[in-house]
């Protein structure tokens, strides 16, 4: 499985988006997330594996600060962002996340039709003054969310009526569409089946040109073919970070192996 | 349970005959369909005697008796000056305006050649409603020049040859009865053949206020309509964006603690509190410490209020619950705030719930008495308040009062006149549970 696409994987940018350090998440009295470090490389599709439970998901999510919207949730260490502390008191998460997209496990379009779901984002943010200039946005992310052809026809049809991995390449639009500099995927392929998740993979591999890409995944095949960096987590410690191609053919920590192997998890 | 082993061998498992088992788990759920067939009937049974009794009682109430008379209007009892001076006329009083009616009676039995033994004055004064001298002095007040002509009026009928029509006076009853006697129904017999008496439809029902309990025939419900329509308005303009903001701020907003958890509890609470009891908090509050006058829909509004409030609050709480928070995160993710991603997303899909809370509230404020009876709406109103924002400080009545305060007259026609009443809040409700399923089907069909 390791050998898939991995030759056209080259990285193509060493420059780090998003670093981390000695970042702590409590849930109350859980440690979640147990002093981790990384550094997430721009224009590159990185993966967390592990094992349920892991942290993975709550890691991603202190990265546009979702975990704000947890009462009990707290986070420590630092997060940069181009070399900005995203938990200083001067950040607004609402800005924070116009420039870190997210996509969600669930296909979740508003119960409103394909264009509102789009336009929703550039209209909050102003980044449209016209009609004309929404339309554009709007036709360019659908475009670039790899659904343009199946809905060009109705886009005032409801989001809600299409089908699940037509719901979530509009969600990815959705993401892109307000013109986001990272996005974070948590289990996009999770609720979708395998010719909806191989569309979503490719869409992931075309964003790579633009965004930096941080997805986490219960399939380590999923994390082989899309990703170029791979990080596996365990019960909340980041294990092992490095290139996919080493994590799957040579892992250094013996967990890593085991885990990918099928022993544990 | 143990006797029914040996007698279910594990050989007989052929599909075709029903086991033991089977027999006993479907006559089981055959019986409790049945129970609850029977409780749905005996619901429906007595939604259907209610509905009689109320509709038989009172729609009669819609139906009135009117007589038609040309009534002479002298100048030398009207109006000594001569000058049409408004103060000197209205130094003649309602007595001094029921010997031109009777003698209008007169005039026109005489007219018909209808004879009737044993008829008196009195009795033919009496044969239009008590209320029609004051009707012609409002008039005649109203329009000074008519003094010196002849002019035609249609007055109600007294209660009793209202009821006579109506089947609740007969010309046995009307022996015992010193308010009528069975001349008069003979009278009424032959004005009816004549054409001077007319039964129609009962507008003065919708549009006059209350009447006092010798004139149950001048009866209406106008004040205690507008009373209620005030009411509803102050409850829906005061109670809808506030209980709606707090359950924004309590469901959305809010931090979990003890505090909330105490508000929370509270509110609960208080959806449970007798409303008589928000009467007598209305009473201390809006009346004695505020200054409010009595009687007033303003006060009425406020207390129905504080009475509405739980139940808004707990349906908006229920409905913004029920909006699943996968679309609050997908707003929050591309950058939404929190107050555009509860504006745009969560209020839009939680408004059918929060409207059909609001109209319940509304409902249940629109029939309730109780608290009413405290702050004073139980006064007996005649004149009708006037147009807002004054009237909302005018003393009104309500409907539901006016129902309470008619089923405790004594005259029998007012048994009617409440019967009335209850119909008209009943076709309000429905009309506002009819608006409210017609509003949610449009907020449902809109995406």
């Amino acid at each position: 499985m390791n050998n898939m696409l991995m030759s056209e994987k080259k990285l193509e940018t060493t420059q780090t988006k998003i670093s981390a350090k000695d970042v702590n998440v409590y849930y109350g009295d859980t440690h979640a997330i147990k002093d981790v470090n990384v550094e997430i490389p721009e224009k590159t599709v990185t993966a967390f594996i592990g094992p349920s439970g892991c942290g993975k998901s709550t890691f991603l999510r202190c990265i546009n600060r979702m975990n704000d919207t947890i009462d009990v949730c707290r986070v420590t260490g630092d997060i940069l962002l181009d070399a900005e502390d995203i938990y200083d008191k001067r950040v607004d998460p609402v800005q924070l996340r116009a420039k870190v997209g997210m996509v969600f496990q669930k296909p979740n379009p508003f119960p409103k039709s394909i264009y509102d779901n789009v336009a929703y984002g550039p209209r909050i943010h102003g980044l449209a003054k016209t009609k004309a200039e929404i339309d554009e946005i709007v036709e360019k992310s659908l475009r670039r969310g790899a659904i343009w052809d199946e809905v060009k026809d109705r886009l005032h049809a409801p989001g809600t009526g299409l089908s699940g991995g037509q719901q979530q390449r509009l969600c990815i639009a959705r993401a892109v569409a307000t013109e986001p500099e990272v996005l974070l995927m948590d289990e996009p392929c999770s609720a979708l089946d395998p010719i909806a998740t191989a569309q979503v993979e490719e869409l992931i591999d075309d964003l790579r040109s633009r965004y930096s890409v941080v997805i986490v995944t219960h399939s380590m095949q999923q994390a082989a073919r899309v990703s170029q960096k791979t990080a596996f987590f365990h019960l909340g410690n980041l294990v092992e970070f490095g290139d996919t191609s080493d994590i799957f053919t040579n892992p250094s920590d013996s967990r890593t192996e085991s885990y990918i192997t099928g022993r544990i998890g | 349970m143990s006797d029914a082993t040996p007698q279910a061998p594990r050989k007989s498992s052929s599909l075709l005959s029903v086991d033991t088992q089977t027999q006993k788990r479907n006559s089981a759920e055959n019986r409790f369909k049945n129970y609850g067939l029977i409780a749905v009937m005996a619901g429906l049974l007595a939604l259907v005697i209610l509905l009689t009794s109320i509709l038989n009682n009172g729609l009669s109430s819609f139906q009135q008796s009117f007589v038609t008379i040309e009534v002479e209007l002298p100048e030398a009892k009207l109006d000594k000056s001569g000058t049409r001076d408004l103060t000197v006329m209205s130094k003649v009083t309602t007595f001094g305006y029921a010997p031109l009616l009777t003698a209008a009676m007169q005039a026109v039995i005489e007219e018909n050649g209808v004879e009737i033994e044993g008829l008196t004055k009195k009795e033919i004064g009496g044969f239009v409603s008590k209320d029609s001298a004051a009707q012609l002095r409002d008039f005649v007040l109203a329009n000074p020049e008519v003094v010196g002509t002849t002019q035609s009026f249609t007055f109600l009928a007294n209660g009793r040859i209202d009821g006579y029509y109506k089947g609740r006076v007969t010309a046995a009853s009307a022996e015992l009865d010193k308010n009528v006697s069975p001349a008069q129904l003979q009278l009424a017999d032959a004005l009816l053949d004549a054409g001077v008496l007319t039964n129609g439809f009962n507008t003065g029902f919708f549009t006059k206020g209350d009447a006092s309990g010798q004139r149950p025939e001048a009866a209406g419900l106008g004040v205690a309509i507008l009373g209620s329509l005030y009411m509803m308005i102050v409850v829906l303009c005061l109670a809808l964006p506030i209980g709606v903001a707090a359950s924004i701020y309590l469901e959305e907003f809010a931090a979990k603690n003890r505090f909330t958890d105490l508000i929370e509890v509270n509110i609960a609470n208080l959806a449970a509190v007798p409303s008589i009891v928000f009467g007598i908090l209305g009473l201390a509050i809006f009346i004695n410490f505020a200054g409010l006058p009595q009687s007033a829909p303003i006060v009425g509004g406020l207390v129905l209020t504080l009475m509405t409030l739980p139940t808004i609050i707990i349906a908006t709480r229920a409905s913004l619950k029920s909006v699943p928070p996968s679309i609050r995160q997908a707003a929050l993710g591309i950058g939404a705030s929190k107050m555009q991603s509860v504006f745009h997303h969560v209020l839009p899909l939680a408004a059918p719930g929060i409207l059909t809370g609001t109209i319940i509230g509304l409902a249940q404020a629109l029939g309730e008495t109780a608290p009413l009876l405290l702050i004073g709406m139980v006064a007996f109103v005649k004149e009708f308040p006037g147009a807002p924002p004054e009237g909302f400080f005018d003393p009104a009545s309500a409907l539901p009062v006016q129902v309470f305060n008619w089923t405790q007259r004594s005259d029998p026609a007012f048994v009617e006149r409440a019967s009335g009443a209850i119909i008209v809040l009943l076709v309000f409700l429905i009309l506002m549970n009819a608006i409210a399923v017609l509003l949610r089907r449009r907020f449902e069909r809109r995406w």
